[in-house]
């Protein structure tokens, strides 16, 4: 029951999160509301027992990628939205709401199809830490033993993403 | 106990706000906040099958998605100077040019 | 322990918690007016109470009954945000940190922290690392061109130097293999020939500390890093447009990062709360307390004899220094480390 509950707020905090990304016109506000997604998802993923998923995400995506976001916003000192293009407002209001909700309505469709919503998990047990099977040890075995070669790779992604960042951003003489 | 449905639809949900957004907006780092909601929405969806199966591969594949967003972002973020640098702006329907 | 008692303890640990550091951060502030006075041959507060002891209280009435401005063309919603987070953010993280071991309280026996969760580090490293959005929107929401590079400065280092300072502590975290801070301490209680420590920094984790200490220093915005708040070129830096309740916030918040740091860096490098126990049994329960706090102060001592020495550094020797210098020796830090447990 408290699962549910908490499930509940931190799923409204992440939707209205997401719709205020849409409503905002100045990307500022935008950015703050991704956080606001990204730190309720992180409590999601501590309910579904996956306490390393849930670190990684405030460390990284919150701490670290969204800070560079907003550091660029500041850097650019970038307005408020313009629209030169007109689109048709009634796409626009009509169609972003169906689209979310046919979205959700699908995901809906599919998981009672597949029997899914008859599979109830995280609860209580996870509450009291019987049941936190993601770990820092069990997540670290698992990507140095079976994912090792996966890992070098994004290792190697990382490196080719610095070099690509610095090349670019730097100021041509 | 919650259903593992309401987490998949939970997830649809944020996807479709990133679609729409992505969509919609029309400053080009809002539309790269978009593309963050999308992925996260598709981690919520890996976290949560990972629960149900009592299996890591799910969180193995989140630490992927987070690293390649990452990467996305660092690139991203200096294509974005880049342009600004050239253009002096950030809506993406003056940026209709391949040569200024 | 049912779960009305442990709320009731979570409830009297975090209250205890937040007023003590309160106390300690008021009191640090006017630590570092008394030492840094004498350093430069001054007094210091004299007036309030003997040696100025009262001071802190009568910082705090000045600075409630002060007019609360709120400049024009500032973003609103955001200049009331930016206080907010970066106040709750450098209150949050002590509730990780052990300050002693299990206590025994009649029925009720109790870890001397708010929660001993399993990613206790992991959680300190996530609430600072949002803690950068005070200053950074302190900064932009204030449309003022100081405040703007204070808060530019500020985001930059604190994300350069963030890497740093994870990277440092990945050696501790090979030896330990455990996130939880009292498993960290735990691993270092015990002596070597009776009488030297095991301490991680003599488990050969020396460089690491000090690695540790200057990115502390830059994450905190304490000279030689304080540029984003250098008042010979910036007035104030990202708090430039504040004033009243809301500057004090920053500054809380500042002291406040000061003395997590301090307390992280006594339980991952110093030994935490180990030491000699003696006495009678309250005393005893006690003794672990004080010899954490202690380090405690001698770490704050530290901060303040640096601010009372050093200049301060140049923007590009400082992206340099953290970039340049510190990322590849803690890189090294990490393989040497790595190697000696695998040779182990």
């Amino acid at each position: 029951m408290l699962a549910l509950i908490l499930f509940f707020i931190f799923a409204a905090l992440c939707v209205g999160g997401a719709i205020n990304l849409l409503v905002q016109k100045h990307p500022i506000n935008s950015a703050l509301s991704l956080i606001v997604v990204m730190g309720s998802l992180a409590l999601i993923y501590l309910l579904l027992g996956a306490e390393f998923v849930a670190a990684v995400q405030v460390i990284v995506y919150a701490g670290a990628v969204m800070v560079l976001f907003v550091f660029v916003i500041m850097l650019l000192n970038a307005g408020a939205e313009e629209r030169l293009s007109q689109g048709s407002k009634v796409a626009t209001i009509l169609g972003v709401p169906a689209l979310i909700i046919g979205f959700g309505i699908t995901a809906a469709l599919v998981s009672h199809i597949t029997g899914l919503d008859r599979i109830a998990i995280g609860g209580p047990t996870v509450m009291n830490g019987a049941d936190v099977f993601g770990n820092p040890q069990a997540v670290g075995h698992l990507l140095f033993r079976d994912y090792l070669l996966p890992f070098e790779v994004t290792s190697i992604l990382i490196l080719v993403a610095i070099m690509g960042a610095v090349v670019l951003a730097r100021r041509e003489e | 106990m919650v259903p593992l449905s309401y987490y998949l639809v939970l997830s649809a949900i944020l996807f479709g706000c990133g679609v729409a957004g992505f969509l919609i907006k029309r400053n080009i780092i809002t539309i790269f906040l978009s593309i963050e909601l999308m992925l996260n929405g598709v981690n919520l969806t890996f976290v949560a099958f990972a629960a149900q199966l009592k299996s890591l591969d799910g969180h193995i594949f989140v630490f992927f998605v987070m690293v390649v967003a990452a990467a996305e972002a660092a690139v991203g973020l200096a294509i974005i100077i880049a342009v600004f640098r050239t253009r002096e702006t950030l809506n993406v329907d003056r940026v209709n040019l391949l040569k200024l | 322990m049912s779960i009305g008692t442990f709320i009731i303890v979570s409830i009297v640990k975090i209250l205890l918690a937040v007023f003590i550091l309160l106390t300690a951060v008021a009191y640090v502030v006017l630590l570092e007016r008394k030492v840094v006075a004498h350093m430069q041959n001054r007094w210091g507060p004299t007036r309030v109470g003997p040696f100025g002891i009262w001071q802190p209280l009568a910082d705090g009435l000045k600075f409630i009954f002060k007019e609360d401005l709120t400049p024009p063309y500032v973003n609103k919603p955001l200049y009331m945000l930016a206080p907010i987070i970066a106040v709750t953010t450098a209150l949050t993280s002590i509730a990780v940190i052990p300050v002693g071991p299990w206590i025994k309280l009649g029925s009720i026996s109790t870890p001397l922290q708010i929660t001993d969760v399993n990613i206790g580090l992991l959680v300190i490293l996530g609430v600072t690392s949002v803690g950068v959005y005070g200053v950074a929107l302190a900064g932009w929401s204030s449309n003022s061109k100081y405040s703007m590079l204070g808060g530019l400065r500020a985001s930059a280092q604190m994300i350069s130097y963030e890497v740093a300072l994870g990277l440092s502590l990945i050696g501790v975290l090979i030896y330990t293999g455990s996130f939880s801070l009292s498993d960290i301490v735990n691993q270092q209680t015990g002596t070597w020939f009776g009488f030297i420590p095991k301490w991680n920094i003599f488990q050969g984790q020396i460089v690491a500390f000090f690695i540790y200490i200057m990115a502390a220093y830059a994450e905190t915005n304490r000279i030689p890093f304080d540029l984003p708040e250098a008042e010979t070129e910036l007035v104030a830096g990202y708090h430039t447009e504040y004033s009243s309740m809301k500057f004090a916030m920053f500054f809380m918040a500042e002291y406040a990062n000061m003395v997590t740091v301090a307390c992280l860096a006594s339980v991952l490098f110093l030994g935490g709360w180990t030491g000699p126990v003696f006495g009678p049994p309250l005393v005893q329960s006690l003794l672990p307390v004080f010899w954490f706090a202690l380090r405690v102060f001698i770490f704050m001592f530290i901060y303040i004899w640096v601010r009372g020495t050093l200049p301060r550094f140049r923007y590009d020797q400082l992206m340099a220094f953290g970039w340049k210098f510190l990322l590849p020796l803690a890189i090294a830090n990490i393989v040497v480390t790595a190697l000696v447990v695998a040779v182990k």
